[in-house]
């Protein structure tokens, strides 16, 4: 039973950090209906961000809170901006194309990503800084809570619930679900679209910034091409919750997570991938808009 | 300066071989309740795009108080004051009857996400102004107590209503209304037109509105503009355009000599 509940803590640790970079795929897909697959490279960048400017200031070897929220700030900055000029330089000029064009630039712009990270920070993995220490904050009988595992929680739902804030109680958020819902429509009431999809793209990048540290935190081992694995898991929970809806995102996530962590302790470590997107296939078969996500039927 | 708001100024929309309007010209004046009306596929919502950014005219242009739109998006020129509703209904179906009004109130309200996120009294504050005059609109239209429903869920005679008052909350100098009464029956027309007579005065809103109902235009509307494949065939008041053999013949057809 102890262990039971250990997995369970580990599953939501990993299933939030799943959310996180889920929520950027479904917020890009609500508004642009398009899946950004640059996404998990925007992370990547994230994550080396913070690990040149910790060594840059010298706070690789000052493990603590402060360094966590420097990182976290440098982290969310630079993807922020990445995320910004990816869509302004690649998506808007197909803002007219058939979906299909941009998807496919979007792959061009995940693979010029995660080459020229290879390039430039070179192919051989990193070592993350030591962000904080991970001790064991308390015990309840044989089940440890470390502080790990807290922050990444701590951390995640004040991301999410910031986002929450931001999207419906806020009038930016009131636009971006306007022009997700309809931009023409959006636009004669004075809402300029342009502007909510470049807001979009700057919160969903900013949210992969927090999951690049959380993660290099977590397993302090980073590399240009760490985003592959993690992005796809994150787009299979951005479907299995219904991609496009924000709820779904972090539902999706968390079953995510926690179905990784159970198969690894109950079943096989070997069968961790396979399950996750065995998840994919099955959903994709039964509910087709994803556990969340409303399925329409055309009318003829 | 004049009395005109808004004017079409040889107007042109081509799309490939087809002149869906032609070289079409028109003032509606400040104040003015005007109507535009036609047969069906005569171009009149066509003109209203124009008038919108929705397209940008082939040739021509469109003045506000005479400044030209040439060139703007529909944003910039919903900005200016100039502002529609839709012939199908369209609707931010997802969100709520007010949300659907918040959207619209955006563009006069001004405060930084630092602003929201620390939810400091200039964000509260006008956050609550906002939400009040969208509940005053709504109440207007007696639409205040689903203001909490999602607005898919009204049925059809409300949710026109609403594009109505979502179009009001951009605190327009002038509303375009496509077809505002179609679908609706004789009673709720009636009651509509008494409305959108009413908003008017209140609000010292100029109107312009398409409809295909001629006892509701000739009954409200104070100048007529009459278009025929994309052509002005008359213009006037109701009783010059009643009286008038073209639109006689436009609706009609004409009688062919056997």
């Amino acid at each position: 039973m102890q262990d039971f509940i250990q997995h369970i803590i580990n599953g939501v640790s990993l299933g939030s950090i799943y959310a996180l970079i889920a929520l950027g795929y479904t917020m890009v897909y609500g508004i642009l209906k398009m899946i950004n697959f640059a996404h998990s490279d925007v992370y990547m960048v994230g994550a080396f961000a913070a690990y040149y400017f910790a060594r840059f200031l010298g706070i690789e070897n000052n493990p603590g809170i402060t360094t966590l929220i420097t990182l976290l700030v440098v982290s969310m900055v630079c993807c922020s901006l990445l995320g910004l000029a990816i869509e302004r330089l690649a998506y808007r000029p197909l803002r007219k194309a058939p979906k299909l064009n941009i998807l496919i630039t979007a792959i061009g712009v995940s693979l010029f990503l995660e080459y020229s990270g290879q390039v430039v920070f070179g192919a051989d993995p990193k070592v993350f800084p030591e962000v904080m220490k991970d001790f064991v904050l308390f015990k309840i009988g044989d089940i440890e809570l470390k502080s790990f595992d807290i922050t990444v929680l701590i951390v995640s739902v004040i991301a999410m619930l910031a986002l929450e804030f931001l999207i419906f109680k806020t009038k930016i958020g009131r636009a971006m679900r306007a022009v997700s819902s309809n931009a023409s429509v959006a636009s004669l009431l004075g809402v300029n679209p342009d502007r909510i999809i470049a807001f979009t793209f700057i919160v969903g990048s900013s949210l992969a910034g927090v999951g690049s540290v959380l993660v290099g935190m977590k397993y302090p081992k980073i590399d240009p091409l760490m985003g592959m694995m993690i992005g796809l898991k994150a787009f299979v929970a951005a479907v299995l919750g219904g991609i496009g809806n924000v709820g779904g995102a972090v539902l999706g996530a968390l079953i995510m997570g926690l179905s990784e962590e159970m198969v690894v302790a109950y079943l096989s470590s070997t069968y961790r991938d396979a399950f996750a997107f065995g998840i994919l296939i099955v959903i994709l078969i039964f509910r087709p808009a994803g556990l969340l996500g409303k399925y329409s039927v055309e009318k003829v | 300066m004049s009395d005109v708001l808004l004017e079409a100024k040889n107007i042109t929309m081509q799309f490939g071989g087809l002149k869906a309007v032609d070289s079409l010209a028109f003032q509606v004046k400040k104040g003015q309740l005007a109507g535009l009306i036609g047969p069906n596929g005569a171009g009149k919502t066509t003109v209203f795009n124009m008038l919108t950014g929705v397209y940008q005219p082939t040739s021509g242009a469109v003045f506000l108080e005479d400044k030209s739109l040439q060139g703007l998006k529909p944003y910039e020129i919903s900005h200016r004051g100039v502002t529609r509703t839709f012939q199908n209904i369209r609707l931010f179906k997802g969100l709520s009857v007010l949300d659907n009004v918040l959207i619209a109130g955006h563009q006069h309200m001004h405060y930084g996400l630092f602003a929201a996120l620390l939810q400091t009294p200039h964000f509260l504050k006008s956050e609550k102004d906002l939400r009040d005059k969208a509940m005053e609109l709504l109440k207007i239209f007696h639409l205040d107590e689903k203001a909490h429903e999602p607005s898919s869920s009204l049925p059809y005679g409300e949710q026109r209503k609403l594009e109505i008052v979502r179009a009001l909350a951009t605190d327009p100098k002038i509303i375009l209304l496509d077809e505002p009464a179609a679908g609706m029956n004789h009673s709720e027309t009636h009651h509509l037109m008494e409305t959108i007579a009413k908003i008017r005065e209140q609000f010292k809103l100029t109107v312009l509105l398409i409809e295909h109902d001629m006892k509701l235009v000739m009954g409200i509307c104070e100048n007529i503009i009459v278009l025929d494949h994309g052509i002005k065939i008359e213009e006037g008041d109701p009783q010059k355009i009643q009286g008038s053999q073209k639109v006689i013949e436009a609706y009609l057809g004409v009688e062919e000599g056997l």
